[in-house]
């Protein structure tokens, strides 16, 4: 009895193996890290996304009567994990997410032509990755000194010289309490840029009024120093700042006795913090929708008219304006005409899309026309929400500022650089 | 299509005779692959890199080529050149990823494991790996090579050595690996010590007889003092080991100490595990807080309701012998994990915040909602995780999400997975205060295309109707008029809701009933066909006309009925047989005939046990007599609870949370013990402490790992346990703040980027900026005046009012002045900046008025401003409001717009007639020692705050001594609620009386603000609670705008109830008196004179409410209410109803 028992606690392992499967419907990789299982247990997954009907509406946990099914949808692929025992599903998720980054960094983008054409070095990544299901190494700095990512003059070299992609000694990262950074980073030009990006997120009513504001800040960098260098970055007001997440280099403590980041960075591009900045402050929302949609009980016809005009830009230019309408699916097609930009209805999707550009003060973009409906479908229920996007350049809608950056533990002077934008996150009108 | 696979297989041939030059051809191959033309194919074939390329699936001949292609590469694998080597195995490696079979090739392979070429060695590992359980035998060749790895010098070669032996599942180098294990887990570096932790549980599922050695192992790698290690050795703990727990004790400050340091795979297991352990260790610190309240053992039930019955009285008896202290390792893992929050791994984010979910005081709790609500921004996935977690949370501890409502609002293009989750959240947010705004959202969300979605919507109306009573009526309205929705799933979901609000209070609703009964006719959809038929068998007594109508018609369309449907006209017919056997007599025995024959046994089964029961033959027995009471029995109504309810038994973040439903391998929560098990087991001996801490060993860590020095405080673990207070502002950390401070350095807006020059003069760039100042606030009177934001200076000053307090906060912009941190720069920097501005300077000589001033003066100064206040109503001037410091802005907003204010005061006057005026006692002359205090709305604006309800206090001095100090204190009120006191009242004579007014927002609710009264001997805690009419303004609307908004407020806005007049409501007259008394609206002019019309804005949110009287010559009266807040409508509906049926 005892003996099954412990028959029955063995089986425990994190992600039992690896599926990754294309919008179509396609198999195209499988890793297991313990034994085979199976891809018919894939039928299940088939099964749920056919029921879905929509990609995004698979549930990212499904129950199988040996199995769970972890799986997350990312540039058209479903990675698939398959569970078998108690897990936190955010740790599979979250997993997933960042072997398909480090895809991504790996080759520039994280497709299925992309991860077939390197197939090897993904198999030897995920193998670096995962050990009997349990995350080893995901930092990217750390892989890459173990496997080097696929350049074509690389490979021309490893095949003449008959040198490999893979590193023979331990990465230097893995050993010390900064895994994160390699060790002997050499630049001729000492740099150190940081992109401070903001999205607003926001639900505005019929009327224009907010319902809902918030703002989503990050703080990407690209550091390009030599040696181990020791950055602190200050902010002007980093009460602002109330709640944040920080990349692991970041010491807490500092920032919660000073309001200060204080890290020894990875080499390379990273995302350093990212903010919240909630509802309950005063969100400025740049722009302001006039919109009137309209369907006719007969005729099956409609008309749109949307006009989209500066509101708190803070005197900066909105950038690379584009509303785009989910219509009703009884809309056949669109006769518009824009006083700027274009537009365009895709009658299979039913996606509207009107690329404004640049927002210009003095004449307002105007979408105007005739929408034509099936004819003897009951004119749809509600009109449809408008999804805004746009760009400031040089602005940080919260008015987060970073006052300084200084660098300890390294004698040169490094290039320093701060840019500000401001982008629409998931901006909606309600109509 | 069939010439490459022959192609390819005679490629090695030629590569293996002149490798060299093939060589060459495929790294040029291989460099130009995009441009691969047919020419170069037999080349490429070979030896391309592009591993699909040897098995295109579309070749022809699957099994030959098949046979070939393994062939050749065999081949490869004997060259002794390692570049082919490589290839090919890059090709099996390929297959297996593809899920090919290419286990004939383990022969080949497996000679080729002790290749010097490192990738192919590690190719060679993979595919051992994979298909060594199958061949065993063969599997053991290679074993010897391992063997040789583990003592190779590179320690990245040992690790991976005994990687792939304990990956390898072949049972019979059990005792190999075992050795293996062992010793690497003393091996010197750490990453080969991890790899053994890793390799633990490998052996363990290969051959559990192995436990107990394997425990031994562990016990030896968590006491390993590398943040390396900790995360997997915890890991295999779990797996092999989960209920040792005594294997803790020891090492458990130490784990808490690294935890941060520890890499984000290792924080997440780690973590679940000490929640384990401390469930086992510590005491449930919510029990003392239920003590501390002091209110017995009845509170102590009430509000602690983890645990069962019996437990909680022991723990109680237990806790009041001994009061709870919080063990200080408690305390520790609370104050260890909670910087984690801020983690950018979600999981790591989610573990915290279930540790303190089910470990930390109640009060603590609150911190991890906004990690979580931020969280929500992240992927679908995370954000779908996420969210089932926080509806389990939000139905224990509904404040912690309450004041991030707005953050689950949803958007149309959210996923409808995501869209239903929200909406439970939302749900169980809902209660009093906040349940019109939602309720506002849900009408928005019925509108949706997203058809599940709408569903979902309907159904958290009828929740929040069955759990918030006061809105019942308004959601049940709403739902009503869904019923002509042109969609019919809209109706069908709306009949199901229907029903079961209904079935609360049936007598009310016989209307609706009717209505629904005639919906019969249009609605499709079974299941809500099935719920209006049991409705009207179910109240059958309240519409005893339709009933048998609609039975009758049901008889006729039986047969195509669907099986719901049927089984419900049968229960109709039962019951109707039961109340009115004379009319439908015939109709039951027809439908149970055509049940009899029914194709579906449960109909049959049903029709025969019906009969049996109602119809009384000779045969039928006892039962019969039991007939009206078994179908008419009173049915409790349906209680409309959360799917989630009851989820957190299942530690949150698990997997068994998520599906609610015990996965494998899930280790139990455990409750809390009664007593706490002895502290002193995790207390280590001091000699190996004091090794680890040694100064040299510090001094080393300092030295190699910088990341260590600002938290080496708590790093060191003797320290930890009890010390809280020299944490981590050592040295260093003050040095940073000194050189942040003094930094003056700022990126300009306009500049992209910027090469610092630390040496430049400081002074001269303070001149520039003062410049800047100076000539910026210039622009914006040049730019348009429409574009707000360039209007700089004005913009910023009132968002700083906006956030007032925080003025850290707004101090961003172009000031950078800010650069200085403490507060008193700021303000000089921003009065600088204020005396550009010509707007500024008209406030000047106000606003200039430093914030830190003494008492006496703000007194002076209000003096004075009470002179340019418009609320010369105020009956004193002893009442000149005694101002917070805050006050002196919003005073003089109200200050400049005193003009569009007097309108609004000068008019309700006229509508409001001060005798109609209610007095409300606030003390009683006896309670209050002779101090009487009465109260009235006296329905004029209060000045100071256009938002607050004016409260007008006499105070009365019934005594013959004189009353002292007359002020207010310690407010208690609900949150958004605001108080505005009146000024103390330094003396008040004896016999005397004297008025004061003071302002109360109460966010239009009509919740009572509670405070205290002070006299200079005496305090008496009172409250106001306001008649919902004197929560509005009137309002100035012609006709037509009144028309207009009144379409707009449609729907669940709008309530209409009918009554009949009182005696006295003879005329118009009498009606326009009797409302304006009740609510403070004012009247709108209208053409007919058979309706009245009223208008009134909230006071606090400005809403509309309109109210229709419309009068029938019957005697009767309609009266509507379209208002936003449903609450306030429906009581005020319920008011007026009253104060006219008089």
């Amino acid at each position: 009895m005892k003996h099954l028992e412990a028959r029955l606690s063995i089986a425990l392992i994190m992600i039992h193996s690896l599926f990754l499967i294309n919008n179509a419907g396609d198999l195209f990789l499988e890793k297991h890290w313990k034994s085979v299982i199976s891809r018919s247990v894939c039928d299940y997954f088939f099964e749920a996304r056919e029921k879905a009907v929509e990609p995004d509406n698979v549930p990212p946990v499904i129950r199988t009567p040996h199995h769970y099914l972890i799986n997350i949808y990312r540039e058209k692929i479903f990675f698939v994990s398959v569970i078998q025992t108690e897990v936190p599903p955010l740790f599979v998720i979250e997993f997933l997410h960042r072997v398909a980054e480090t895809f991504q960094d790996y080759f520039g983008e994280c497709s299925e032509t992309t991860i077939k054409d390197n197939m090897v070095i993904v198999y030897e990544l995920l193998e670096e990755m995962l050990d009997n299901g349990f995350p080893l190494a995901t930092e990217s700095n750390i892989l890459k000194e173990l496997i080097r990512p696929p350049t074509i003059l690389r490979t021309m070299v490893n095949t003449i010289t008959g040198s490999s992609n893979v590193g023979e000694t331990l990465p230097t990262g893995q050993l010390s309490t900064i895994p994160w950074r390699r060790a002997g980073v050499k630049y001729t030009n000492n740099e150190a840029y940081f992109d401070v990006v903001e999205e607003i997120d926001a639900i505005l009513d019929k009327s224009g009024t907010t319902v809902f504001a918030e703002i989503q800040g990050v703080i990407d960098a690209c550091v390009k120093l030599s040696g181990m260098p020791d950055l602190t970055l200050s902010f002007m007001n980093p009460r602002l700042l109330d709640d944040v997440s920080f990349h692991p280099c970041v010491r807490y403590k500092r920032w919660e006795s000073e309001r200060v980041i204080s890290f020894i960075p990875p080499d390379g591009n990273f995302q350093l913090m990212s903010y919240h900045i909630s509802a309950q402050n005063l969100v400025a929302i740049p722009v302001y929708v006039k919109q009137n949609i309209n369907f006719f009980e007969t005729g099956s016809s409609g008309r749109l008219d949307i006009t989209v005009g500066p509101k708190q830009t803070m005197g900066k230019t909105v950038e690379c304006l584009v509303v785009t309408v989910h219509m009703p699916k009884v809309v056949l097609s669109a006769n518009l005409n824009a006083t700027q930009g274009t537009y365009n209805y895709d009658p299979v999707t039913k996606i509207l899309v009107w690329d404004i550009g640049k927002l210009n003060p003095q004449k307002l973009p105007n979408l105007k026309g005739s929408l034509s409906l099936q004819s003897g479908a009951p004119k749809p229920e509600e009109n449809p929400s408008l999804n805004i996007d746009l760009k400031i350049q040089q602005l940080a809608i919260s008015g987060l500022k970073v006052n300084r950056l200084d660098m300890y533990g390294e004698k040169y002077k490094p290039f320093k650089g701060v840019k500000y934008v401001t982008k629409a996150g998931k901006f909606q009108v309600r109509t | 299509m069939r010439a490459p696979p022959a192609l390819s297989a005679s490629a090695p041939r030629n590569g293996s005779r002149d490798s060299v030059s093939a060589l060459r051809r495929s790294a040029s191959s291989a460099a130009a692959e995009m441009s691969a033309s047919s020419a170069f194919s037999d080349e490429k074939g070979g030896s391309a890199s592009e591993p699909e390329y040897g098995h295109d699936p579309a070749s022809g001949g699957i099994f030959s080529s098949d046979y070939k292609r393994h062939d050749d590469l065999k081949e490869m694998l004997d060259s002794n050149k390692d570049s082919l080597k490589l290839e090919a195995m890059k090709r099996i490696v390929a297959m297996i990823a593809r899920g090919k079979n290419a286990s004939d090739l383990f022969p080949a392979v497996v000679k080729n494991v002790a290749c010097k070429n490192i990738e192919v060695k590690k190719l060679v590992y993979v595919y051992l790996v994979r298909y060594a359980e199958e061949q065993q035998d063969l599997a053991l060749l290679s074993i010897s090579t391992f063997q040789r790895g583990l003592k190779d010098p590179n320690q990245l070669i040992r690790a991976s050595a005994l990687r792939v032996l304990s990956s390898i599942r072949v049972t019979i180098i059990v005792p190999i690996m075992m050795l293996a294990i062992k010793e690497a887990a003393s091996d010197m570096s750490p990453y080969v010590r991890k790899t053994a932790a890793h390799a633990i549980p490998k052996l363990h599922s290969l051959d559990p007889e192995q436990k107990d050695q394997l425990i031994e192992v562990i016990e030896k790698l968590l006491a390993d003092k590398t943040t390396l290690v900790a995360g997997s050795v915890v890991m295999a703990f779990e797996e092999v080991c989960p209920d040792r727990i005594d294997l803790i004790h020891k090492n458990y400050r130490k784990l808490c100490n690294l935890l941060i340091d520890v890499e984000e795979w290792g924080q997440v297991v780690i973590i679940n595990m000490l929640t384990r352990y401390a469930r086992t260790q510590f005491l449930n610190p919510n029990i003392n807080e239920s003590l501390l309240e002091d209110s017995g053992e009845k509170a102590f039930y009430a509000s602690d309701d983890e645990e069962d019955e019996d437990k909680k009285a022991e723990a109680a008896t237990l806790a009041k012998r001994k009061p709870y202290v919080m063990d200080p390792d408690h305390r520790l893992l609370l104050r260890n994990t909670k910087p984690l929050l801020q983690s950018r791994n979600a999981a790591v984010v989610m573990a915290v915040a279930q540790l303190y979910f089910h470990l930390a005081p109640k009060a603590e709790v609150g911190i991890i909602a906004k990690a979580l609500v931020r969280l929500m921004r992240s992927h679908s996935e995370v954000q779908y995780v996420v969210l089932q977690n926080v509806a389990t949370m939000t139905i224990k501890r509904r404040g912690m999400f309450e004041p991030y409502l707005k953050s689950f609002y949803i958007r149309s293009t959210d996923p409808t997975q995501i869209k239903i989750l929200k909406l439970e959240v939302l749900t169980n947010l809902a209660n009093e205060t906040n349940i019109s705004t939602i309720l506002r959202e849900f009408q928005t969300y019925i509108k949706s295309m997203d058809k599940d979605f709408v569903a979902a919507s309907i159904q958290a109306i009828g929740r929040c109707a069955t759990n918030i009573g006061e809105v019942r009526d308004t959601c049940l309205n709403g739902l009503v008029q869904l019923l002509s929705n042109r969609d019919e799933l809209v109706v069908a979901e709306s009949v199901v809701v229907i029903k079961k609000l209904l079935q609360m209070q049936p007598e009310q609703h016989s209307d609706i009933i009717k209505h629904m009964a005639k919906l019969i006719d249009n609605i499709q959809v079974p299941m809500a066909r099935a719920s209006i038929l049991w409705l009207i068998g179910e109240y059958c007594e309240h519409v005893p006309k339709i009933a048998p109508d609609v039975l009758r018609k049901m008889a006729k369309s039986f047969t195509n009925e669907e099986d719901i449907v049927k089984l419900q006209i049968i229960n109709l017919a039962a019951k109707l047989y039961l109340t009115n056997s004379k009319q439908t007599k015939l109709l039951t025995q027809y439908v149970l005939n055509l049940a009899k024959y029914d194709q579906n046994y449960d109909i049959r089964d049903r029709a025969r046990f019906i009969r049996q029961l109602i119809v009384p033959t000779d045969k039928s027995g006892a039962l019969n007599k039991y007939a009206k009471k078994l179908f008419l029995a009173l049915k409790p109504a349906p209680v409309l609870e959360s799917p989630f309810k009851d989820r957190d038994h299942f530690q949150l973040g698990s997997l068994s949370h998520l599906l609610n439903a015990k996965a494998g391998g899930y280790q139990e929560l455990p409750d809390w013990p009664e007593s706490a098990p002895d502290p002193s087991v995790r207390n280590v001996e001091i000699p190996e402490w004091s090794k680890c801490t040694s100064r040299k060993d510090r001094k080393e860590k300092k030295v190699e790992k910088p990341f260590y020095s600002d938290s080496e405080g708590e790093s060191g673990p003797t320290e930890s346990a009890d010390s809280e207070s020299d944490s981590g502002s050592g040295s260093e950390s003050a040095s940073g703040s000194e050189e942040s401070g003094s930094g003056s350095e700022s990126e300009d807006s306009g500049e992209e980027s910027e090469s610092e020059e630390e040496e430049e003069d400081e002074e001269d760039q303070k001149k520039k900026r003062k410049k800047l100042d100076k000539t910026k606030p210039k622009k914006p009177v040049v730019e348009s005046a429409e574009s707000e934001q360039s209007s700089g200076a004005e913009d910023r000053k009132r968002v700083r009012k906006a956030v007032k307090n925080q003025k850290s906060a707004s101090e961003s912009e172009s000031e950078s002045e800010s650069s200085e941190s403490d507060d008193e720069s700021e303000e000089e920097s921003e009065e600088e900046s204020e005396s550009d501005t010509d707007i500024r300077k008209k406030k000047a000589p106000v606003s200039k008025q430093p914030p830190k001033q003494s008492k006496k003066e703000s007194k002076k100064e209000t003096q004075e401003m009470s002179l340019l206040d418009l609320d010369d109503f105020e009956p004193s001037p002893a009442s000149a409001p005694v101002t917070p410091v805050n006050f002196l802005s919003s005073s003089l907003v109200s200050d400049l717009e005193g003009l569009s204010l007097t309108d609004t005061i000068l008019a309700p006057t006229t509508i409001a007639p001060s005798g109609l005026i209610k007095m409300y006692e606030l003390l009683h002359r006896i309670t209050g020692e002779g101090l009487g205090v009465e109260y009235c709305f006296s329905r004029q604006p209060f000045s100071p705050d256009p938002n607050m309800v004016a409260v007008q206090i006499q105070f009365t001095n019934n005594t013959n001594s004189e009353t002292k100090n007359l002020h207010i204190e310690e407010p208690r009120l609900q949150s958004g609620m605001r108080i505005r006191e009146f000024a103390e009242i330094e003396v008040l004579a004896a016999g005397e009386s004297v008025t004061v007014v003071m302002g109360i927002d109460f966010c239009d609710s009509t919740q009572a603000a509670n405070f205290q009264l002070c006299t200079h001997t005496r305090k008496f805690f009172v409250s106001i609670q306001p008649p919902v009419g004197e929560l509005m303004t009137p309002a100035f609307l012609t006709e037509n705008d009144f028309k207009k908004e009144q379409g707009k407020l449609m729907g669940m806005n709008e309530i209409s109830e009918k009554l009949t007049l009182g005696g006295k409501c003879v005329n118009e007259h009498v009606i326009v008196e009797r409302v304006t008394a009740t609510a403070n609206l004012s009247r709108v002019p209208c053409g007919s004179d058979k309706e009245c019309r009223f208008a009134g804005k909230t006071v606090s949110s400005g809403c509309l409410v309109l109210v229709t009287v419309a009068t029938k010559d019957t005697g009767g009266a309609q009266l509507t209410v379209n208002c936003e807040k449903m609450v306030i409508g429906t009581m005020l509906v319920k008011d007026i109803l009253q104060a006219l049926s008089q």
